[in-house]
């Protein structure tokens, strides 16, 4: 359904966050000479893993020898060894001046330990973030995803149809059935408050802790931590009851609640 | 601005045409201007239904290739002069309709009618997807047994994401179930599902059962929207559906088994 000219303009964007791992460079010492020989050397051993790479410059432990540096310099010479930096993190005020103004993001550190003397706002980087179910957006700045933890809690509040799929990276809760042909997927808990008659993997990541809870077991598999059940399995476990399915050791337990 | 209304199933034969032509027929025999559409192209059947398939000059595919202009494509219902009919190309496939020209044809016959009949080919591909992009309203329409309500379900996922509302994120389309071919006899052999059966799967607002009846299928023949046979249980079926739709509290009828000689006790149940 592309190319549809119409007079309000549909979206045709979404900001969502991703966390992505990416290589870091921890600088510990100030000569510039010293670090550009350094890189170049290891550039040396794997020249096609390096290049184009991406590139993080963490200037903490520098930052903590109250050595400078001169950022502007040493991005130069990053780039002209095939890296493509993506930003600085650890940097002092007027290191991250420097960085914006090369078009250069600031991170914040991971943990929250941020330097004294950085801006206060990175803080919220590091904190795990609850997306608000009702949206799609997630207004987050982009260069902020690489250190979200991504725990995100999914409400869903119509009825999950056959052929669709959802998808939670915390818990999901789902306040009506899921149908046949449906598949409902969380890395943690699962709650379905209507028929559960499709798919349901909780713990997809292998969370064995994680558990499904259900006011009507129908489903057509069951899954904790990648252990399944079948229809078939399940026999006629309780219908019309509501029950909690948790992972003892490797077998899948089904109680009444 | 028009309604525009998808007569949709996912699955083949479960009376999406027939659907179609009966509620078309009836909003218009209410006064309302309305145009159905034919969007199954390459296999029309509509303009059969509709008893119109002598006078088909250009169809939905010219008027979308600007062939020809929508008034030279519509055809007005001899019947009824608030119905008119945008037929399907029998010789296109579905590839010929394009999201722009859809929405061109729509918009413009938006103008000008107050309901806009949109009568979908079976599957979930092109044509459609198409048919409900737009839509305001949908008709899902299911027959009672297991395989058609599962595709049902399955319109209703795509109805919730790929329309234009879902995309915009306004209102999202509203969603009625039309249960047809329904036989009482039938379901209390346990042969068939029930209204309940089904109403619990798919958890929508029903808008009607239509009766299994040979009314049907000889309306069919003779091009004649049974509808307008006004005798036949699945005509006055149809016409509580319109009446429901248009928002009047109609009590459901044809769900309990028919019994012999009492038909007025079907009345007295009001």
């Amino acid at each position: 359904m592309s190319n549809v000219a119409v007079s309000v303009p549909k979206a045709v964007l979404e900001f969502k966050s991703t966390s992505l791992t990416v290589p870091v460079l921890i600088l510990t010492g100030s000569d510039g000479k010293t670090i550009e020989q350094q890189i170049k050397d290891k550039v040396a051993q794997a020249p096609e893993f390096f290049k184009h790479s991406p590139l993080l410059v963490d200037l903490q432990k520098l930052n903590a020898q109250h050595a400078d540096l001169a950022i502007d310099v040493l991005i130069a010479s990053i780039r002209q060894q095939g890296f493509m930096p993506i930003g600085i993190r650890g940097g002092t005020d007027s290191q991250n001046q420097v960085a914006l103004s090369l078009g250069l993001p600031v991170h914040a550190l991971h943990g929250g330990n941020v330097p004294l003397n950085s801006k206060p706002e990175a803080k919220v980087l590091s904190m795990p973030e609850i997306e608000d179910p009702a949206s799609s957006v997630d207004d987050s700045s982009a260069s902020d995803s690489p250190q979200n933890n991504g725990i995100e809690n999914k409400l869903i509040d119509h009825p999950v149809r056959s052929g669709q799929r959802v998808y939670a990276r915390g818990d999901l809760i789902v306040t009506a059935s899921v149908s046949v042909g449906a598949e409902i997927m969380a890395e943690g808990n699962i709650h379905v408050y209507g028929t559960l008659r499709g798919r349901a993997l909780a713990g997809v990541l292998g969370n064995t802790a994680a558990r499904i809870f259900c006011s009507d077991l129908q489903a057509e598999l069951i899954s904790i931590a990648g252990i399944y059940q079948l229809s078939d399995d399940l026999g006629s476990h309780a219908p019309h009851k509501p029950v909690q399915i948790s992972l003892d050791k490797q077998t899948l337990l089904i109680k009444d609640i | 601005m028009a309604r525009i209304i998808v007569v949709t199933s996912g699955k083949g034969g479960v009376g999406k045409t027939t659907t179609s032509a009966a509620i078309a027929m009836g909003l218009a025999k209410r006064g309302h201007k309305t145009a159905v559409i034919d969007f199954d192209v390459g296999l029309r059947n509509l303009d059969l239904v509709m008893g119109c398939e002598r006078r088909v000059v250009y169809d939905l595919v010219n008027v979308i290739n600007n062939e020809a202009s929508l008034k030279q494509a519509l055809i007005k219902d001899k019947r009824c002069d608030q119905l008119y009919i945008l037929p399907a190309s029998q010789t296109r496939d579905k590839d010929a309709l394009t999201d722009d020209g859809v929405e061109r044809v729509l918009e413009e016959l938006s103008k000008e009618f107050k309901y806009i009949v949109c009568d979908s080919p079976a599957g979930i591909e092109r044509g459609a997807t198409l048919a409900m992009y737009f839509a305001d309203d949908a008709f899902v329409v299911t027959n009672p047994e297991v395989s058609s309500v599962r595709d049902s379900d399955r319109m209703l996922g795509i109805l919730a994401s790929k329309s234009r509302r879902a995309e915009r994120g306004e209102e999202p389309i509203r969603e009625y179930l039309l249960l047809t071919r329904y036989s009482p006899d039938r379901v209390k052999l346990g042969e068939m599902l029930s209204v309940d059966d089904v109403q619990e799967i798919l958890s929508l607002h029903l808008l009607g059962v239509i009766p299994e009846s040979k009314s049907v299928l000889s309306a069919s023949n003779s091009g004649t929207p049974v509808i307008l046979d006004e005798q036949s249980d699945a005509g006055q079926a149809y016409a509580d559906v319109v009446a429901r739709y248009l928002g009047e509290d109609k009590p459901h009828r044809f769900i309990e088994e028919e019994k012999k000689g009492l038909f007025s006790k079907l009345f007295g149940s009001r």
